[in-house]
């Protein structure tokens, strides 16, 4: 049993024309086997959330404190952030040329579990992973994310999610860009996951229809950087019928 | 890109202006000549003069070592190095590939000096509708000058690879040309990692319609090295083809590369297409790269002309996307460096070489032994 707790977050993005407020007192606690929802608009900062919690150096925290089981995740670097049991799973995953899938998989997988996994074994298990995933294993020998299409980065992603085995995953909207086989088929991969692993879930989306496949214990309304709202799955419903105006306009 | 007309005039005439036997034809760099401005004004003196007691290169594997008076060679030196390392080089390395020969193994020429100071000149001639790859290893326990001249045959199907990973301590100088036949296709590619200084002059000329050279190069300069690549391609044949791309990583302070790349293209060269690219990744502050890609064209009817030049930095959110993976830093480094060069590397047609020179670029990166080899 794993906690994730994140308190009174203040971030920022550093930019050339300096640091810009983003974050404004986050504040949430996400222990295993659960998922939490988080909706909010465009700009709302979902995505600056998903990258501190990850380490992206483009950001400050400049107060609040996230910790992992106790553990001061802030301090650690963005790879101890990997072993100690986050994963991120990109709105924009990056292409990296020339680095073939296979081998990132392997050296990702060897550096989160501390030993390389047995040739056999890892190729069987990588192949039958990507199957679920219905990925072509021609994927394995292509760069990472290179000249693939929108639906096949978030498969890989999801591919990754799976082999990686993360105590949290973060999804950062996973479900933008998908049609409804892709949407379904990825949302099956997150799935397994919690089964296997009674790993915690922050899904961050802009719209409800995922929450069709991946059923949250937990909604929040996340706006101007911050969680305004915080209810169970009937509150999708309304966010559903009525959208965020209400929200934007209240903390305009 | 096709070029704008603009690009027509004024004729900027990049061939080199004297072709000479003769050292005295050439005078001493002054470092105001284009061809010597980025070079360190202490760098290659050596190769100035003759050098007195100055040794020659010589090979194993399957080329003739002859007396240099032996060849008939028509290649005419470019620069004073190349005239003085022509006018006193003792000795001639001679590679031929007969006609029709396919060979599926690579050939290895690995090169030797006898001396501290070596002359080379090393003649390759791929024979009509043969089909063959040789690689080069240069000497490394030496200063070497010298040509490589390559004559490829009608419809020949020819690649060299030539490896110049020479002791920290050792400059290197090699001209090196290949003359084309028609319809014949010549994969070149360097491979610069070792030495102090080092610069190298590919050319390409063309005999015929038809023919196809694909220039490619991979530099990886640290510590303090100078690499100086310089090319020439000069079209005066219709319908041919050439393609340049070098890529090179650079970090250290004071490591400084140089990358020009001259094609002309002359009014005979009806329907030519050509595209030239140099790509630099800087490691580190205070590495320099200079890039320079010049084209000349005398004719607008060609098929497509282009060029391009980038010099960039490590993309941060590259490296973020690996660590989020749990890779370290360094490691996320050099996978992200040795696949800015897999592109290149995994051209040269064989397995085994790709993974030599994945290996020594891995562990000139100081990339752990598992990962060292070419991605699988
Ligand atoms: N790298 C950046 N440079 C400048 N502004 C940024 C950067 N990243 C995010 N922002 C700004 O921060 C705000 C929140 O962005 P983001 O976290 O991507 O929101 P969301 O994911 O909810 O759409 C937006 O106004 C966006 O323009
Ligand atoms: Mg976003």
């Amino acid at each position: 049993m794993s906690q994730l707790v994140i308190t009174d977050l203040h971030a920022s993005v550093i930019t050339d024309a300096g640091e810009r407020e983003i974050l404004r007192g986050v504040t949430l606690t996400l222990d295993s086997g659960r998922t939490h929802a988080i909706m909010g608009p465009n700009g709302s900062g979902k995505s600056t959330l998903a990258y501190v919690i990850a380490g992206h150096p483009k950001y400050v925290v400049t107060s609040g404190s996230i910790t992992l089981d106790g553990a001061d995740v802030l301090a650690m670097s963005v790879d101890e952030r990997a072993k100690a049991g986050l994963f991120l799973a990109m709105q924009y995953p990056v292409e990296v040329p020339g680095v073939s899938v296979s081998n990132f998989l392997r050296t990702s997988v060897t550096a989160v579990q501390g030993e390389a996994p047995k040739l056999r074994t890892w190729v069987k298990d990588m192949k039958s992973a990507m199957a679920e995933l219905q990925m072509d294993p021609a994927f394995a020998e292509r760069s990472v994310n290179e000249g693939f299409s929108g639906g096949e980065k978030k498969r890989h992603e999801i591919l990754q999610l799976g082999l990686l085995a993360p105590k949290f995953a973060i999804l950062d909207e996973t479900d933008s860009g998908l049609d409804v086989d892709a949407l379904r088929i990825v949302s099956e991969g997150v799935n397994r996951y919690r089964e296997a692993t009674d790993g915690g879930v922050l899904l961050i989306t802009h719209y409800t229809r995922i929450l069709r496949y991946i059923h949250p214990d937990v909604v929040h309304v996340f706006v101007g950087g911050r969680i305004v709202e915080t209810g169970g799955p009937e509150l999708a419903d309304v966010l559903e019928a009525e959208g965020y105006d209400r929200y934007v306009t209240a903390s305009a | 890109m096709t070029s704008p007309t603009a690009e027509l005039a004024p004729p900027l005439d990049l061939a080199p202006r004297v072709r000479s036997l003769d050292p005295a034809d050439f005078s001493l760099p002054t470092g105001r000549e284009e061809e010597w401005r980025f070079t360190p004004s202490d760098a290659f003196t050596q190769f100035m003069e003759i050098v007195p007691g100055a040794g020659y290169v010589t090979a194993t594997g399957p080329a003739l070592v002859v007396p240099i008076g032996e060849i008939s060679s028509t290649w005419l030196p470019i620069d004073r190095p190349s005239a003085v390392s022509r006018a006193h080089v003792s000795h001639a390395v001679v590679l031929d590939i007969p006609a029709d020969h396919e060979s599926t193994e690579p050939i290895h020429l690995r090169l030797f000096a006898t001396a501290a100071v070596s002359y080379e000149h090393l003649e390759i001639r791929f024979g009509r509708f043969c089909k063959a790859t040789v690689v080069i290893e240069q000497p490394v326990d030496a200063a070497i000058c010298g040509a490589i001249v390559v004559t490829v045959g009608d419809g020949a199907q020819a690649t060299i690879v030539n490896v110049a990973d020479s002791e920290r301590t050792q400059e290197t100088m090699l001209a090196w040309h290949a003359d084309l036949g028609r319809d014949s296709v010549f994969h070149g590619t360097q491979v610069s990692l070792g030495g102090s200084r080092l610069r190298i002059l590919p050319s390409v000329a063309y005999r015929g319609p038809g023919g196809n050279a694909q220039l490619l190069g991979v530099f990886l300069a640290d510590d303090g090295q100078f690499m100086e690549h310089r090319l020439l391609v000069e079209h005066d044949q219709p319908h041919c083809t050439s393609n340049v791309v070098y890529k090179g990583a650079i970090s250290g302070d004071k490591s400084h590369t140089v990358w020009v790349g001259d094609v002309l293209v002359r009014r005979e060269a009806i329907g030519i297409d050509t595209y030239e690219i140099n790509r630099n990744l800087l490691l580190t502050d205070g590495a320099r790269a200079d890039s320079v890609p010049n084209l000349e064209l005398e004719t607008g009817d060609i098929a497509s002309a282009g060029h391009a030049s980038a010099t960039g930095r490590f993309d941060d959110d590259q490296l973020f996307y690996l660590q989020a993976r749990g890779i370290d830093e360094e490691t996320a480094r050099q996978l992200v460096v040795r696949g800015f060069f897999a592109d290149i590397v995994s051209r040269i047609p064989d397995i085994e070489w790709q993974a030599d020179i994945m290996g020594r670029i891995g562990t000139r990166l100081g990339v752990p032994a598992e990962i060292a080899g070419i991605d699988d």
